[in-house]
């Protein structure tokens, strides 16, 4: 019972990334019809964002401390974070500790322009061209971005903790009557996932309940009309863009501390995202969350030692390496369109 | 000629001309030159060039032909290598039950894939098709590995069984004629290599491509076309489009195994990278880099990839150095540190610009880059300028 | 216009093929570069000679990639009689002396594998085919390195592997024209347990999590099979997906498994972020079995170090090397490389720089570029001083045998570079094993192939 708790937290916290992944990208094809292959680019983009703030926050002064040497015998540099000197030790550390939420604030700003532009600069000249063609020029996209980012930065990961205040797990197990140890979870990933709940939350109610929404929603179901009613549909849509890249934009930074950011993180999530996407139907947006949390949940399960030990009895080993990919193909054969995909959409 | 027209007749001598004198053509700049970094005759990147030439090839049949757009196609290439990997293992290494087997396998592994994933169409359908080869490579990255030897990659070794192998070459060979063995013709400041692996699989490829002539131009090929043009309309006049898109698929598949085969017989080991997902989309940018539907750009968009895979990766700081010498020290750092963004470690980066550059100028692909060429020359002419590379559409 | 390059047109301009045929076509068979006579493949012709440097420059291992080749570089300058002379000085085989191999100035051509094997052997190839490489080496990964060594097997030039320490390399998948200068999972295993046992004690419930695929399996077969021999239970073995990021799910139960030791049998980014994952859940926090609860992950890299942060502190693994050592050869060498670069080299340069100077030396002692000749003049062969103490490449499956470093992360790293420090130096009697040990049983060495 507790494990199975534990891997349905597990399960949320993972889905929680596809789920965010996936929303930018339904919320891309609602409105613009096009297949964004850069989109696992933006979440990295948004990763490294955090990654940037951590370094230019640790940019130091350097003094030469004779009296102690470096591995090659030379008197030693030690460095001092500007912050640190500006602010002192004890306010510089403090900054220099909570980069990561830190980063939200520059996150967005970026993200938005990153999206603006790229929508204003590429996307904009591919909204009449075959879908083929989509994937082809947003694939070069992401090659370049995430080729970038790696002769900056480098292929290794790069650590970026979260504030030493959220280091950690909690127990939650003995909140509900479990014994010690029984379920606990990392503190940073119980915020990831309410982090992750607010920005869907967010959209959903961005979408819903403003007039702005209202017009995209609109948008997504008939362009044409909404064009004729003497609605800029054009300008929303590149806001919407800017949105969806903030959102995978803001996954990245958050999960920084998850898992050390590398410049090929994006690409290890494009493929899931978009079996996400389609599993739960293109151009639905509950369509995309309900798969990416399902996903989450059902993959988890797959890597406990249960689950596999009763695959392998019924010679399936390793279940939880084609988890993903077998659900995928029992929802698509069962599903035509997916969990909760329109009809005629995508199909040609 | 062949049963194809006048058009295509040249077409094919065309392909058959550049195959033949490839060793001349791709070796253009003399060995002490600095351009020499740019040859690419050398057997290995010519065998690449045909063989994935014919896994283009053979995915313009399903893919420029009926739209269906498969994100799955390299695990066909992976069973049809690790078919003929233990083909090497069990009888001998002469290639040629190895390539009928990795076909074999190839057309029966994407029957059954294409016969579920053809139940759906557009984006779920290559979703499906994604699935099914991902899960394919995870397998035979690790459960499999009594079958495949996951990681390392199956290859042959001195304690397999080869029971027809007797004293026949320990390399493999067709009847003899080794496939490694190559003759060099040294010719003043030029070394061209002419290698025996690379003609086995420059006449395979021309085999392929006329057929894929034969298959375009047939009714079959119309009707192929037709499902691309509109479904719905050819299902309300009564036609089932099912088989013939289930055909197509099979077709493409045993060209996959087949080029799979021959990448095994020119180098008897089969990773199971060849299975990923990132192998299935190289052939999708192949095929469109080169121009989907045409008969030809298969074939450029294959070489196009391999050859900046394989020579823009091999420039190092040093060569570009090297380049550079003659000019004042100052500007040649400048230009060699610019340049080392785009080659050596950064060539993945000069791809993706191109592959940008190229989808956003020539919606053709390369093709159309030709055509655009090619009409500049004969501006005359124009009036009967339907060449016969012209997209499908 | 600065100093003098010597790329691959160096050897050409004055190479076989300006000799051969000005005005005569000729027409022999074999590579251009094998002089009819000279009776192997790529013989260099002319007053040099190529080495081909085929490292991951793209995809996660590029940085270690990246680092293999600064130290490439660094041993072709040494090589060549160009910078301080490194280890040339401190190698106890004094063969060499700064003036090229052979009287052949030392050029050399790279690649990038892409960690895949495919890849791998396509630029391997090229080197082979197009540069007229007489040898291949490099990687970081075994599936290359098995691949690679295949391949020059095959094709008759000399494969000094890279970074690769699966038992396989020189157990089921070795082969008389490759060799290792790199320690293996059984080494690890060996030098490890009995540090595990007096830091641990010898009751203790191991959980393994293992890469699924054959460096993984190998790595953990040795590590629980030596802790085993000290008194250690397994309680599980775990396969985790080579394609996982997010190993939480595979980690959320351990905790309960009544398990007090975790050993991540990971690599790279597998390894960083499994060791990231553990750490976050706080089982370093616990107590389990009232004992504290550990973490091990056998296999270290500087770079994976990095890449983990502060999360390795305390955590104990195994080098092949360390720049931290203080023998003559590791100062040496971590001087010349420091003084070139700014930043100490990582283990993984540190062994190919070694094996660029043992093929060197084999072939300036053998007389000949002959993979033969290599061969037999590196088999059997016992060195001293390039950091590894005293040394033995041993003639059965071409495996060097040396110290291993018992390694821990440090609690206050001064930099970036100095994330871990070295606990134990394990005797090379220690970490010895027969040639037909069981885990390295299966293959067979073959004969030398000089390929013409």
């Amino acid at each position: 019972m507790d494990a199975i708790l534990l891997q349905v937290l597990n399960g949320l916290d993972k889905g929680s990334a596809y789920a965010l992944i996936a929303l930018g990208l339904t919320l891309i094809f609602g409105t613009l019809g096009v297949v964004n292959f850069a989109h696992g680019a933006l979440f990295m983009i948004g990763a490294f964002c955090a990654v940037t703030l951590q370094k230019i926050l640790n940019l130091s002064s350097i003094t030469i401390d004779p009296t102690q040497t470096d591995f090659l015998g030379n008197p030693l540099k030690v460095k001092t974070p500007y912050v640190i000197n500006w602010f002192g030790e004890v306010a510089g550390s403090a900054i220099i500790n909570w980069s990561v939420p830190l980063a939200i604030l520059v996150a967005i700003p970026v993200m938005l322009a990153v999206g603006y532009v790229m929508e204003r600069g590429l996307i904009k000249h591919f909204y009449k061209r075959p879908h083929a063609d989509q994937i082809l020029v947003t694939f070069g996209l992401a090659i370049v971005l995430q080729e970038i980012i790696k002769a900056n930065y480098g292929a290794n990961p790069i650590p970026t903790p979260a504030p030493d205040a959220f280091h950690g797990s909690y127990d939650f197990g003995v909140m509900i009557g479990f014994e010690a140890n029984a379920i606990i979870y990392p503190v940073w990933r119980l915020i990831y996932f309410c982090f992750s709940a607010l920005v869907i939350g967010a959209v959903f109610a961005f979408l819903r309940f403003t007039t702005f929404g209202m017009v995209v929603r609109a948008g997504m179901a008939d362009r044409e009309t909404v064009g004729l009613l003497g609605i800029n549909i054009d300008k929303r849509f590149t806001i919407m863009f800017g949105i969806a890249a903030a959102v995978a934009g803001l996954a990245g930074v958050m999960y920084t501390p998850i898992n050390s950011p590398n410049y090929h993180m994006g690409m290890d999530f494009l493929v899931l995202s978009f079996v996400v996407v389609v599993v739960g139907g293109m151009g639905s947006l509950p369509g995309a969350v309900l798969a990416g949390f399902l996903l989450g949940v059902l993959e988890s399960f797959a890597s406990m030692n249960a689950v596999k030990g009763f695959f392998e009895a019924i010679y399936l080993p390793s279940i939880d390496q084609i988890v993903i990919y077998l659900v995928a193909i029992i929802v698509l054969l069962t599903r035509p369109r997916g969990l909760l995909g329109r009809k005629g959409v995508m199909e040609e | 000629m062949l049963g194809l027209d006048k058009k295509n007749s040249a077409l094919l001598l065309i392909v058959i001309a550049l195959t033949v004198f490839a060793p001349f053509l791709m070796n253009p700049f003399p060995q002490s030159s600095g351009l020499a970094q740019f040859n690419a005759g050398y057997p290995d990147l010519m065998q690449r060039f045909v063989i994935f030439g014919i896994f283009a090839i053979g995915f313009n049949i399903l893919f420029g032909l009926t739209g269906y757009l498969s994100f799955g196609h390299a695990a066909f290439l992976g069973v049809g290598s690790y078919a003929a990997v233990w083909m090497f293992k069990l009888l001998s290494m002469n290639i040629v039950p190895a390539i009928v087997l990795s076909v074999i396998v190839a057309g029966l592994f994407s029957l059954l894939i294409g016969f579920i994933s053809l139940r759906r169409s557009g984006i779920y359908f290559s979703i499906l098709t994604l699935a099914f080869a991902q899960m394919s490579f995870a397998l035979a990255y690790s459960v499999l590995t009594p079958l495949t030897n996951g990681e390392t990659g199956l290859q042959v070794y001195n304690d397999d069984p080869q029971i027809l192998l007797g004293n026949g070459p320990t390399v493999t060979h067709l009847f003899g004629f080794e496939m490694n063995s190559t003759s060099t013709l040294a010719l003043g400041d030029w070394a061209f290599q002419f290698n025996m692996g690379y003609y086995v699989s420059a006449v395979m490829m021309v085999l392929a491509f006329y057929l894929s002539m034969r298959i375009f131009n047939s009714p079959f090929g119309l009707m192929l076309r037709a499902i691309k043009t509109n479904q719905t309309r050819l299902n309300y006049t009564g036609v089932s489009t099912r088989p013939y898109t289930l055909a197509a698929f099979v077709i493409s598949g045993m060209y996959a195994g087949l080029a799979g085969g021959l990448m095994a017989s020119m180098d008897p080991l089969a990773g199971a990278e060849r299975m990923q997902w990132t192998a299935s989309g190289e052939v999708v940018l192949m095929v469109i880099l080169g121009g989907a539907g045409t008969l030809i750009g298969p074939i450029l968009g294959a070489g196009f990839i391999k050859y900046f895979e394989n020579i823009f990766s091999k420039i190092n700081e040093n060569v570009l150095h090297g380049w550079f010498a003659a000019l004042p020290d100052g500007l040649e750092n400048a230009i060699v540190w610019v340049l080392h963004f785009f080659v050596g470690k950064g060539w993945h980066l000069t791809l993706g610009l191109l592959f940008m550059l190229i989808v956003i100028f020539l919606p053709g692909g390369l093709v159309e880059g030709g055509q655009r060429i090619g009409r500049l020359f004969k501006r005359k002419k124009s009036g009967d300028d339907a060449s016969n590379t012209k997209p499908a559409e | 216009m600065s100093k003098s390059n010597f790329t691959r047109r160096g050897l050409l301009k004055t190479g076989a093929v300006a000799g051969a045929g000005l005005a005569v076509p000729t027409v022999f068979d074999g590579s251009v570069w094998a002089g009819s006579h000279s009776g192997y493949r790529n013989a260099p012709q002319g007053d040099t000679v190529t080495f081909g440097f085929n490292v991951p420059q793209s995809g996660p291992y590029a940085d270690e990639g990246a680092d293999e080749l600064r130290a490439y570089k660094l041993a072709v300058e040494h090589l060549n009689g160009e910078g301080d002379g490194g280890c040339l000085s401190t190698f106890s085989s004094q063969a060499l002396n700064g003036a090229g191999v052979l009287g052949k100035k030392v050029a050399y051509v790279t690649g990038d594998t892409q960690t895949k094997s495919d890849a791998a052997r396509a630029s391997a190839k090229s080197m082979i085919e197009k540069d007229g490489a007489i040898m291949i080496t490099g990687g970081s990964s075994s599936g290359v390195a098995i691949a690679v060594q295949g391949l020059c097997q095959e094709a008759g030039v000399v494969f000094m592997a890279g970074l690769t320490h699966s038992n396989d390399t020189t157990g089921k998948d070795k082969k008389a024209n490759g060799f290792r200068h790199f320690f293996n999972g059984y080494m690890s295993g060996a030098a490890l347990a009995p540090v595990l046992k007096g830091a641990y004690g010898s009751d203790r419930r191991a959980y393994h999590l293992t890469a699924d695929y054959t460096w993984g399996w190998t790595q953990q077969e040795s590590i629980q099979a030596a802790t085993e021999a000290v008194g250690w239970q397994t309680v599980n073995n775990v396969l985790t997906p080579l394609a996982t990021t997010d190993f939480s799910s595979y980690i959320a139960p351990v905790l309960n498994s009544g398990a007090d030791v975790l050993v991540l049998n990971h690599y790279g980014g597998n390894m960083v972020n499994s060791l990231t994952n553990a750490v976050q859940f706080g089982l370093r926090d616990k107590m389990v079995n009232g004992k504290q609860f550990e973490i091990v992950v056998p296999l270290y890299s500087e770079l994976m170090a990095k890449g983990a942060g502060a999360n390795i502190e305390g955590v104990y693994g195994s080098t092949n090397w360390s720049w931290t050592l203080q023998d003559a050869g590791t100062k040496a060498f971590v001087k010349s490389f420091g003084t070139k670069y700014g930043f100490p080299p990582s283990n993984a340069a540190q062994t190919v720089y070694a094996q660029t100077l043992l093929y060197a030396d084999a072939a300036e002692r053998a007389g000949t570029f002959n993979p033969c000749g290599i061969a037999e003049a590196l088999e059997d062969f016992n060195f001293d001083g390039l950091g590894n103490g005293p040394t033995f490449y041993r003639g059965s499956d071409h495996q060097c045998f040396k110290d291993v470093l018992v390694m821990q992360g440090k609690t206050d790293p001064a930099n970036e570079y100095d994330a871990l420090e070295i606990v134990e130096v394990t005797p090379r009697a220690q970490v010895e094993y027969a040639v037909d040990h069981p885990m390295f049983a299966g293959g067979d060495l073959g004969s030398c192939n000089p390929g013409a």
